[in-house]
């Protein structure tokens, strides 16, 4: 018997630019990239020297205060360079791609009947652990710890994110393997998270040893700190793991075939994509790649987004695929000045949460935005506006307050284990006192980790 | 457009730090930032942002006002003519109260803003707009008759010690309005009470109507008991507002149109306007159950305080401030309601003075830090309690 919960807060941000579903290319770039910074808080301790040869799943470098943790090669080739940046800090390792993906093959114990132990251990050798997310905090989990229960959303209301129920329906019985592991690993279930508007259709309500919950609302509905948040809140003490579907196909993939396969289908979209559709490619690609699909006969630069406008990263047209990224959103840098644009009456073009312009007029229309910060960055004004897009028992403004004053007892009772930064971006987008609210929460998560190590 | 555009980017070195008028660096971009919507864009977090910001926040609300201010540009222009007795036709009564407003605002704004100014200067932030809204509150709160100097005086009150004391807009306790309003009352009692200050020109005495006494309702209604209410505007002058009184407080009407827009666009809450009327209609109510005999202020029928005075006003425009209401949503039912609730106390029992909206607002401003911290407390509680009973099951 699943649980049906209806959130009513948040908002489904009408961008322009929705992938059509099909799949244009696959695409295998020359270079691929590892990036370490991928990995929130991870400080890489690298493996590989300039000219090495790896396979696929070939250890690339390992996290420094936990060496059992490894990242892999999602394709194989030969290592072409480190790109280091100030003090040395090592920011991508540049791997050239050979035509055939030659994979390395690891002996994988069996999902049912082996000990837990050697299940955890085939994941830290593959390089996958780094897919397994805990809460609090969000970063890799610790494989020491035994999690309260594990949790999975089946979909994401993100604005214009890939629609799984596409991009992964070849991918289920490796899906359904991947949780039967996961399910090994915890006493608490793996807990599934599905859209109400197709949670009778989506491929993922036969997963069998998951619960399921359905959730009904706008974004972040899909965000699993929100389900979370709704099925069982994170307390002090407690840690809970979380995982995406692509991951899931990933995991069972290691265990029926015994090889790193992480290439997934991902969305390529935005208002500034000729023809928004799907592309098969590996983590890493590089972006220039798709760049036949950018509209560049505009005015305005694009912005090359490796991930969702709201959490993505700007990586710019000569970077790579961040390694949780499912989808690349092209929008237009918004470098123009407009003659009180503040005072327009109307301003079509533009949107806004509140009714202050006239886009609450047009609920249907989809909107081409940019990356304008629309006024300038002024201290908090209002406190409304935030709980009206947070659907979490949280108040934001105070959390807010508490990080920046650096409390850390404060924090932790107003809910620091339970929140991650995805969880605030649409506080971020409809702040009209521009405040970057992402990035205090990404502050507040990293002084606790510092604070309570 | 491009010629104004050009000029600004010729001007921007000289203001820019290091230029020659570097130190005037937040005028500039107070002024630049007024004419063009700048082309920062985003470097961190959301990649895209919602079209609202400060300057369309505090636009909609200076629209809000725009009923309730041309109303009572008129309304001075009527009640000077009722006070000596003149007929004269719509626009010339309008034109009449719009020539005695406007130096009001013209003073409110230059001296709030040159403070404004010059406190972003000093602290080399971005100059805030939280004072396009204040600088056309205050004049709309102050009688007609009151002196500009007194005005002037009581803006530079309430900015540098309402709020720039604190650290600027967003951290202000009280609302610099209603400061400045409190300060003429209490610092001037001798220039600015009694009845015939409301109407332009009745301090002065000369060519008043024979017995034309120019108090409001409440200052009647106050003295003399209901009965000497007879005579006087009824409901529906006070509802539409053509009564004595604060220049943009007197009708009810206007300011209920200026709520429907702030509370259509989002911008106020209208759980505190809700929770005020509720407060004070609660109050109105119990006094009318206690009171002694019909000629008790006590029995003054309730729907009558919510069109007298500044209550409207206050709970529209004033309670709602974001920055010195409640800010948590718990919190904002109480603290509406508690001025709602005061505002009547104090206007029913307190002896010296006929209205308590101004005092009201100011004290739940105080208190709403203490009642958000009530509301939030429970939140805590509510997450500690959730751990402890997990820990029993483990």
């Amino acid at each position: 018997m699943s649980k049906y919960i209806r959130l009513t807060k948040g908002l489904d941000i009408p961008l322009d630019g929705k992938a059509n579903p099909q799949i244009s290319k696959t695409i295998s770039s020359d270079i691929i990239a590892v990036k370490p910074s991928d990995f929130k808080l991870v400080i890489p301790k690298l493996l590989v020297k300039e000219g090495d040869y790896l396979k696929a799943g070939s250890p690339v470098f390992a996290d420094k205060k936990n060496p059992q943790i490894i990242f892999a090669s999602p394709c194989s080739g030969t290592v072409s360079e480190i790109v280091r940046g100030e003090k040395r800090k090592i920011l991508e390792i540049r791997i050239k791609t050979e035509e055939n993906n030659n994979h390395l093959q690891f002996e994988v114990p069996d999902i049912f009947k082996s000990e837990k132990e050697a299940l955890i251990n085939a994941l830290l050798v593959s390089g996958l652990w780094a897919t397994i997310i805990q809460r609090p905090y969000g970063i890799i989990a610790n494989p020491e710890i035994k999690p309260k229960a594990i949790f999975v959303s089946g979909f994401d209301s993100s604005p214009l994110a890939p629609d799984f129920d596409f991009t992964l329906k070849s991918e289920l019985e490796n899906i359904q393997a991947g949780v039967s592991v996961l399910s090994r690993l915890t006493t608490g279930g793996v807990h599934i998270g599905l859209n109400a508007d197709n949670h009778a259709s989506t491929p993922f309500h036969r997963l069998e040893k998951t619960i399921q919950h359905i959730f009904k609302g706008p974004h972040p509905a899909g965000n699993v700190g929100v389900q979370i948040n709704h099925i069982s809140p994170v307390n002090k003490g407690d840690i809970v793991w979380t995982i995406d579907l692509y991951s899931l196909a990933a995991i069972g993939k290691l265990f029926l075939k015994g090889i790193y396969d992480v290439s997934k289908v991902i969305a390529v979209t935005g208002p500034r994509v000729k023809n928004p559709s799907y592309v098969k490619t590996y983590p890493g690609m590089a972006i220039s790649a798709i760049s036949d699909m950018a509209d560049k006969n505009q005015e305005l630069p694009v912005r090359f987004i490796s991930g969702n406008v709201l959490t993505g990263e700007n990586v710019g047209e000569k970077g790579f695929l961040g390694f949780y990224h499912n989808q690349i959103t092209l929008i237009s840098e918004g470098r123009y000045h407009e003659l009180f644009g503040w005072a327009k009456p109307f301003r079509a073009k533009k949107f806004s949460f509140s009714r202050s312009y006239i886009s609450w007029l047009m609920p249907k229309k989809e909107y081409s935005l940019d990356t304008n910060l629309n006024g300038g960055e002024r201290a908090f004004i209002t406190s409304e506006v935030y709980q009206k897009v947070l659907p979490m028992d949280i108040y934001a403004t105070y959390l807010l307050k508490a990080i920046l004053a650096g409390d850390i007892d404060k924090m932790e009772e107003l809910g620091i284990y339970e929140v991650v930064e995805e969880d605030f971006a649409l506080c971020e987008f409809v702040c009209p006192s521009k405040i970057n609210i992402q990035q205090i929460i990404s502050d507040g998560i990293e002084l606790m980790v510092k604070e309570m190590a | 457009m491009k010629v104004l555009r050009n000029l600004l980017d010729k001007m921007k070195p000289t203001f820019s730090h290091g230029g020659k008028l570097g130190f005037l660096h937040s005028t500039f971009d107070a002024f630049e930032t007024f004419i063009f919507v700048p082309d920062t864009v985003t470097k961190r977090g959301a990649h895209i942002r919602d079209s609202i910001d400060l300057k369309r926040t505090m636009t909609v609300v200076i629209v809000a006002l725009m009923p309730a201010l041309l109303f009572g540009m008129y309304n001075v222009g009527y009640q000077h003519n009722l006070a000596f007795g003149l007929e004269k036709s719509f626009w010339d009564t309008f034109f009449f109260g719009f020539l005695k407003v406007l130096p009001l605002i013209i003073v409110s704004y230059v001296v709030g803003l040159g403070i404004e100014f010059i406190a972003a200067q000093i602290r080399g932030h971005e100059v805030n707009e939280g004072y396009l809204v204040t600088g056309m509150l205050i004049p709309l709160i102050m009688p007609v008759d009151v002196p500009l100097w007194i005005l002037a005086l009581s803006v530079a009150f309430a900015v540098i010690v309402g709020k720039e004391v604190f650290g600027g807009t967003g951290m202000n306790i009280w609302n610099p309005a209603l400061l400045s309003r409190a300060f003429v009352f209490f610092a001037y009692p001798s220039q600015i009470s009694g009845d015939k200050i409301w109407i332009e020109g009745l301090t002065n005495g000369a060519g008043v109507v024979d017995g034309f006494s120019g108090a409001t309702p409440m200052a009647i209604a106050k003295a003399g008991g209901i009965t000497s209410m007879t005579g006087y505007p009824g409901f529906g002058d006070m509802f539409f507002g053509f009564i004595p009184g604060s220049i943009g407080e007197t009708s009810t009407l206007a300011i209920m149109i200026g709520a429907a827009i702030l509370i259509f666009t989002g911008i106020a809450s209208w759980k505190v306007i809700v929770s005020v009327v509720a407060g004070g209609v609660s109050i109105g109510l119990l006094c009318n159950a206690f009171a002694p005999n019909p000629d008790s202020y006590l029995a003054l029928p309730f729907y009558n305080h919510l069109v007298m005075g500044g209550f409207a006003f206050g709970a529209v425009f004033m309670a709602t401030d974001p920055v010195t209401c409640a800010q948590t949503e718990k919190g904002k039912w109480i603290y509406g309601f508690l001025i709602g609730a005061m505002a009547i106390i104090i206007r029913v029992f307190n002896p010296g003075y006929p209205e308590g909206m101004m005092l009201s607002i100011l004290l739940l401003n105080t208190f709403a830090p203490l009642i958000d911290y009530n509301v939030v407390q429970s939140n805590i509680k509510r997450r500690l309690k959730r751990a402890s009973v997990k820990t029993k099951e483990a």
